[in-house]
């Protein structure tokens, strides 16, 4: 930097607080979301003085980094957190881990004590740089004023490029009231940090003679096909339609490919398709794109698709062999590569293989229906729940959160999406409490959308005080709680693994739901009633508030189909759907 | 419930009833363990070397030795030298896991082995008088080991090397009156013209 340009930079002088909330308007932030305390106020104060920047307001910090969570992944854009010192950032732990295992971009600003307090165990302090750090990309302490413009821009930087993720800013109070010149936002530039996304053409090449050989190839793509954006989705789509092959998802990725294509497999590993599962397991040629081979998705490892040569794309060159041994790795960006791929087919002149007998396997496998549910006429099965929501908000603009379980896993099976970004779920943690707040997050950000938090009763309550904030800022969220009176996942495992002892998770004393929504000013619904349900439905719809519908389901059902534990992907327990042995079993002992 | 027939590749073992009833999978693998010298170049920010702990603490990877200091004060970087085991995939991936850390510029494998040469320095004191005094200094002088401080009881022997002649020092020293030892850990670098900053 030459001389001039430092004195234009240095120009403005102003406080700590007001170079944070203008490196957030030129990082192109509208919203965040926080919970004031004492070590954040400069920068509340500086808040108060603005337009640009709406702040939302939450009732636990916990909220406040799942709404962001929500806002950035149905955006793509970065989730801003604003929270104090000492308990604010703890309770913001959850958060970050959960955005960290789910590659989700969120920079989180904590106050904290004072520097010449630090160390002194003052009033709310804690080491946040110490806490976050294994639960964080990256993190820094800001100890002097003219370091904060750039750990702002290089905080944003490091949180949206390579896999994404949350980055904290930490900044005593002295420094927010301290003067300082601000720097913008262009030519940030990392010593050590410089994330590779274009892939090598030799791999591809590598990756092309595989794919052009396979006579069973199956596409695996996961959540980095969503972070990479629409173009990574859009080149998955022109990939699948020049070569023909059958395309599955994880949990993460639903949305990149659309469902209604006859190509989709439905979702796999653990609660996935059998068709899924068994085209990964019987595959001589696997794509992996942007996914990472968890645990979740292979089942037993030693014989997770034996026969398979495996490619494998992730930006995250930690990733490759991390569990899996790969034949082709890709570093590089999910989008680039797959248009490499489309670009290296296509020069080759290579024509869309027939895969006529592969197909008629995976006919054969979809042909046990494997996600099909005994239907009733008395009560709501869970899957028919979901499926009707489904139906009845297929012409809206629907985007759909959820907590974590077995509502969780019906809902991935039984909701389907045609486009990336309409589908937050906590995958790697397992955050129950999750979907609330991010429903709350996504609204913010589409203020006309249908956003639906598909729940369960005992999840949802985990978060529950976030109502209070849907109804102050007039988010109409949809909670649809799948109520079956039980911690059902865990009620599960106990069933098929654990000697059917039923040790506290039976949900005691549930509040009336139909009350709280009432009393946080929001609208309550209750169905219980298979025959009621469409209505109900549309009714919640059609309710321009914030709703909590209470459908009361199916006490007993398990989620199937289920690889379980220890086994491999063509050992799937499939639900019985004449017997409805599990449902008796379960139903006497509830 | 029905379980659906198997197609195609059997795996090796079979149903999964004899396994601890769990939601994860259980089942460990022994493989062999080898020993690896990394040096890690990484900007000198507070806390690198936390984080760089921090990581193999977290993913359950060992440290055998850890050396660290700044050596570039202008460019602000630091060498962490890492002595670690592990099977040949847990070894490539803490090298990955390296990388990803912010602040982490390179990681080189520096292992013997591969080309490096590894030298630690300890500091070994030792108390005696009449024979043992006397046979402890002859053997110091066959290790080249230096004496750097003295009283009419004891001596502070400096002594470099590869790890393994230090350990030989220190077992013959212990019967001789070996009374302290400080080590440095493990120091390395390539062989060669080829340098790394």
């Amino acid at each position: 930097m030459d001389g001039s340009t430092k004195a234009d930079t240095t120009a403005t002088s102003l406080t700590g607080a007001e170079i944070v909330l203008r490196a957030l308007v030129d990082q192109g932030v509208d919203t965040i979301f926080g919970y004031p305390g004492g070590a954040v106020l400069p920068i509340y104060d500086a808040i108060h003085a603005q337009d640009a920047v709406r702040h939302i307001l939450v009732r636990h910090e916990q909220g406040a980094g799942h709404m962001a969570e929500g806002y950035a992944r149905s955006t793509g854009k970065c989730g801003v957190v604003l929270v104090t010192s000492g308990p604010g950032a703890t309770n913001m732990v959850t958060p970050i881990a959960d955005a960290l295992m789910d590659s989700i971009p969120m920079v989180v600003i904590t106050g904290q004590v004072p520097t010449h307090l630090i160390g002194s165990d003052a009033f709310q302090e804690c080491d946040t740089v110490g806490i976050t750090r294994a639960c964080a990309k990256h993190n820094y302490l800001v100890k002097d004023v003219t370091q904060l413009a750039r750990i702002m821009h290089e905080a944003f930087y490091v949180a949206t490029t390579g896999r994404p993720g949350p980055v904290v800013v930490d900044i005593p109070k002295n420094v927010q009231f301290a003067k300082g010149a601000y720097v913008g936002p262009d030519a940030i530039q990392h010593r050590t940090y410089s994330p590779r996304t274009e892939p090598n053409d030799r791999r591809i090449e590598e990756a092309v003679d595989l794919l052009a050989r396979a006579e069973r190839p199956v596409i695996y793509s996961g959540g980095g096909v969503i972070n990479s954006g629409p173009a990574a989705s859009a080149a998955l789509r022109a990939l699948a339609k020049a070569t023909g092959f059958p395309v599955t998802s994880t949990l993460m990725g639903l949305g990149a490919f659309p469902a209604s294509d006859p190509q989709w497999l439905g979702m796999l590993g653990m609660h996935g398709s059998f068709e899924a599962n068994n085209a990964m397991h019987d595959c001589d040629v696997m794509l992996c794109v942007g996914a990472r081979f968890d645990d979740r998705v292979t089942g037993r490892l030693d014989a997770f698709s034996p026969a398979s040569k495996k490619i494998h794309i992730d930006i995250d060159p930690s990733s490759i062999n991390k569990n899996v041994r790969v034949d082709v790795p890709i570093v590089a960006d999910c989008a680039r590569a797959l248009e490499a791929l489309g670009a290296a087919w296509a020069r080759r002149r290579l024509r869309r293989p027939s895969l006529k007998v592969w197909w008629s396997e995976i006919d054969a496998w979809r042909a046990r229906r494997s996600f099909a549910f005994p239907p009733s006429t008395k009560v709501i099965k869970p899957q028919y729940a979901i499926e009707r929501l489904y139906q009845l908000t297929r012409d809206r603009d629907v985007y759909i959160t959820t907590e974590v379980g077995q509502h969780q896993m019906w809902a991935a099976q039984h909701f389907h999406f045609e486009a990336p970004n309409r589908w937050m779920t906590s995958g790697g943690l397992g955050t129950m409490g999750y979907g609330l707040p991010a429903a709350i997050g996504v609204q913010a950000a589409h203020r006309d959308a249908l956003v639906i938090d598909i729940a369960g009763d005992a999840s949802v309550q985990m978060t529950m005080q976030e109502m209070s904030t849907a109804v102050q800022y007039g988010l109409p969220v949809k909670i649809f709680i799948l109520n079956n009176q039980w911690m059902g996942m865990v009620r599960q495992w106990q069933q098929l693994l654990h000697g059917e002892r039923y040790s506290q998770s039976y949900s005691e004393s549930l509040p009336d739901f139909v009350k709280l929504a009432e009393a946080y000013g929001g609208h309550g619904i209750m169905c219980d009633d298979p025959a009621k349900l469409d209505d109900a439905i549309r009714e919640m719809v059609a309710t321009p508030k914030p709703v909590l519908f209470d459908c009361r389901v199916e006490q007993a059902e398990n989620c199937f189909p289920m690889i379980p534990s220890g086994a491999a992907h063509n050992e799937m327990i499939l639900g019985d759907i004449s017997g409805d042995e599990v449902s008796d079993a379960g139903r006497v002992l509830v | 419930m029905t379980r659906a027939p198997r197609t195609r590749a059997r795996p090796a073992r079979a149903a999964v009833k004899d396994d601890p009833a769990s939601a994860y999978d259980m089942t460990e693998v022994a493989e062999e363990i080898e020993s690896r010298t990394l040096a890690c170049i990484v900007d000198n920010e507070p806390g690198v070397l936390a984080r760089v702990v921090g990581l193999f603490s977290a993913r359950g990877y060992n440290i055998e030795s850890l050396t660290v200091a700044e050596t570039d004060r202008n460019a602000h970087s630091s060498r962490i030298t890492i002595v670690t085991s592990g099977t040949d995939h847990v070894l490539e991936q803490i090298e990955q896991q390296l990388l990803r850390l912010v602040p982490v510029a390179r990681v080189i494998d520096v292992t013997n082995s591969t080309g490096g040469i590894e030298r630690e320095l300890a500091l070994v004191k030792v108390a005696g008088v009449g024979e043992k005094r006397v046979e402890a200094l002859r053997l110091s002088e066959i290790f080249r080991a230096r004496v750097i401080d003295t009283t009419n009881e004891s001596f502070i022997f400096e002594v470099t090397g590869a790890s393994q002649k230090i350990d030989q020092f220190i077992e013959l020293m212990r019967p001789l009156g070996l009374v302290e030892l400080s080590r440095t850990g493990v120091l390395s670098i390539q062989r060669g013209k080829e340098g790394v900053g």
